[in-house]
């Protein structure tokens, strides 16, 4: 029995002028445990997927229209605000990309630490202050004892990321969702997260739902990715079969247009031409179709559901996968430091 | 082997940034030692690529280059003329050889203005060309960067990010410049946007022979497309080498932990990959450490000597490096310890 899973989630945005087709159907399981990337590029739906589950989207032109998202036998999108709000922070937590918009700047870190453990735990507030002092050592902030006495302001960009995966293992849920976690980091920054995460997960048994538009962090942090496309699933699988194998034309696109550190020689990357569908439009057939090499008359009149390939756990929305002959190879260096 | 061309020399440049304090009395408590002197060349035709964190000094390099912001002091030497001292008239008919693309493609182009006025400015402004020809110049312009005609009567906010990135190119080729400043161009994009920009970027340089000067963050990008990388860490130069050169067998050990953060989208080689997690953050550029600049994060850092000698860029292995112990940390004489940062 999975721990979270999503069927066909739909969410809207209604406005005077328009209405967002933000996400189209999206369903998924999460096994306690499982590190999940959801890879795709800005606007594709992948943030508001995950605001929607936990029921903080932002109101009111952001409404879900159909779908259920079942955690412990319950579903979280009938459930009351008062019911939603004990599972949102205890159960499954959420980081953000900006920390500084996501901490209180007039409240000390310790003060917002302790906050969540005497609302959720019910901690006295010196035992408060001594947990919170052990989440910020946990999560590799030195000196944490005197930190919690410092306003947010006071940190730098990677140690605000810190404090607040440190809030939110606070009560050590059950499931963590991280949304674009590094992407205003620096890289040696983002590889120091990335550790603390990979470390966290494996200690406490948390299963990871990782969003991002970087390939490189779901190929190193995450066992399953899904890919997303104009609100959609495209394709799921082990993250080493989607790479190797990837079947659908917008998952190989992407692999080829990212400039690889390791590639041996400078080849001359291939982008995917055109650009995303406008979000407002319904969609007939495949919204990929239009920039795709593969698509065929079947494509462009009819959306195809996401369906199995090559093995059980890998699944692909597409009437025309890629075929063998067009996957991806690599001449790859191996650096001297890596090996050393 | 002859020396190559070079388009531009920057000889010991410094840029520093005063620190004012005092409402009534203007007094001057420190300095932002943003570049702290830095000497490079950039070959003509060639693609340098700057890369370093945040707040390492990459962009003040690229905007003192075309003097954006004034150097504290060293030279800039553009084709045979040392810039940095020229006034804002006699800088004038060589700027024009020298133009900026900038990272955020919505507030580089000014959203009142139509593609085609943004495109033509540069030429009205520099009185290279008259009327008709503008407006053909214009097109042309617009064609060479993959955007239709009709752009010219519209306006900045109906453009996507990659395409407002084609008109920000489109006007820094008006005037038909040697040198382009590119500086983070890609950043703000989408990767399935950037991989049409970065290919866009190598065959302009082809067609209008172009040299570069290619700044940004993300080190697969800048391997890809430059011939030669300069690492920069807190407004020092720490390495400069050849592209495959640099990732292949770094020498400096900032650049080695750089490389080895970079994730690579590919799970079989990221699993067996060995990382080298630096600790702490970036200090302050305000109050830099003495010596070796990254000896309080190094985890080579030897007593002593790194804590107080400042190493210059010297050539070892075709690299041009600024560390004491480069051969003995490349041949495995030193081995990477613990550091204990006291991180911010």
């Amino acid at each position: 029995m999975a721990l979270l899973s999503v069927r066909d989630l739909e969410v809207r945005f209604v406005t005077r002028r328009a209405t967002v087709r933000a996400v189209n159907g999206v369903s998924f399981d999460l096994e306690p445990g499982e590190t999940l990337g959801i890879v795709g590029e800005s606007g594709c739906g992948k943030s508001v997927t995950s605001l929607a589950m936990l029921g903080i989207l932002p109101k009111p032109a952001g409404r879900v229209t159909g779908g259920e998202v079942f955690f412990q036998d319950r579903d979280l999108l009938k459930l009351p605000d008062r019911e939603l709000r004990k599972v949102r922070g205890r159960d499954i937590a959420m980081i953000f990309q900006d920390p500084m918009t996501s901490l209180n700047p007039i409240l000390t870190v310790g003060r917002q630490l302790t906050e969540t453990l005497t609302t959720h735990l019910g901690m006295d507030k010196k035992v408060a202050i001594k947990e919170a002092a052990e989440l910020l050592d946990r999560v590799g902030i030195p000196a944490a004892r005197k930190r919690l006495f410092d306003y947010p302001h006071q940190f730098s960009g990677g140690m605000r990321q810190r404090v607040m995966i440190a809030m939110a293992i606070s009560c050590r849920p059950k499931v963590l969702i991280a949304d674009e976690p590094t992407t205003a980091l620096d890289v040696t920054i983002q590889a120091q997260i990335l550790d603390v995460l990979a470390t966290l997960v494996r200690e406490e048994e948390m299963a990871l739902i990782l969003i991002t538009h970087d390939l490189g962090v779901v190929a190193g942090v995450c066992a399953r990715t899904n890919v997303m496309y104009a609100g959609r699933f495209v394709e799921t699988a082990p993250t080493h079969e989607l790479f190797a194998r990837p079947r659908h034309p917008y998952t190989l696109g992407l692999l080829k247009s990212v400039p690889r550190l390791d590639a041996a020689r400078r080849e001359r990357l291939e982008p995917i031409a055109g650009a995303p569908p406008s979000v407002t439009l319904h969609i007939q057939g495949c919204p990929f179709a239009p920039r795709c090499v593969y698509a065929t008359q079947e494509s462009r009149e009819r959306n195809p559901e996401l369906r199995q390939i090559d093995r059980h756990d890998h699944m692909v929305a597409c009437w025309n996968p890629v075929p063998d002959s067009d996957l991806p190879e690599h001449e790859i260096v191996t650096a001297e430091w890596e090996t050393s | 082997m002859t020396q190559p061309d070079a388009l531009v020399r920057v000889e010991n440049l410094k840029v520093h940034f005063p620190i004012r304090t005092g409402l009534v009395i203007d007094r001057h408590v420190g300095d932002i030692r943003a570049v702290d002197d830095v000497s490079f060349d950039i070959y003509r035709g060639e693609t340098l690529g700057l890369v370093g964190e945040s707040g390492c000094g990459k962009t003040t390099v690229g905007r003192t280059l075309v003097r954006l912001y004034e150097p504290t002091d060293g030279k800039i030497v553009f084709d045979g003329t040392d810039i940095s001292r020229l006034s804002q008239r006699q800088l004038r008919p060589l700027r024009r050889r020298m133009q900026m693309v900038f990272q955020d493609p919505y507030s580089s182009l000014n959203p009142r203005q139509s593609v085609g006025n943004i495109i033509a400015e540069p030429v009205r402004v520099h009185g290279s060309a008259a009327g008709s020809d503008v407006e053909q110049s214009v097109k042309h312009l617009l064609d060479v960067v993959g955007l239709p005609a009709s752009a010219v009567s519209r306006y900045p906010h109906e453009f996507s990010g990659g395409q407002r990135q084609r008109i920000g190119l489109a006007r820094s080729l008006a005037l038909n410049p040697d040198l382009i400043i590119a500086d983070e161009p890609v950043s703000a994009l989408d990767v399935s946007i950037q991989a049409q920009i970065i290919n866009l970027l190598e065959d302009l340089q082809d067609e209008f022979h172009l040299t570069f000067l290619f700044i940004a963050h993300d080190l697969a990008v800048v391997r890809h497309i430059s011939d030669r990388i300069a690492v920069m860490y807190l407004g020092k130069i720490v390495e400069v080498a050849p592209a495959d050169q640099l990732y292949a067998s770094p020498l400096h050990p900032y650049t080695i932990a750089l490389l080895s953060a970079v994730p690579i989208p590919d799970p079989s080689v990221e699993r067996g990959r060995e990382r080298i997690i630096l600790t702490g953050d970036l200090p302050s550029p305000a109050s830099p450490p003495p010596g070796c600049r990254f000896h309080t994060r190094c985890p080579f850092r030897q007593r002593e000597r790194c804590d107080t000698e400042v190493p210059e860029l010297r050539v070892l292995d075709g690299h041009s490096v600024a560390c004491h112990y480069a051969e003995k940390i490349k041949a495995g004489q030193i081995r990477p310890h613990e550091v204990h940062a006291d991180a911010v």
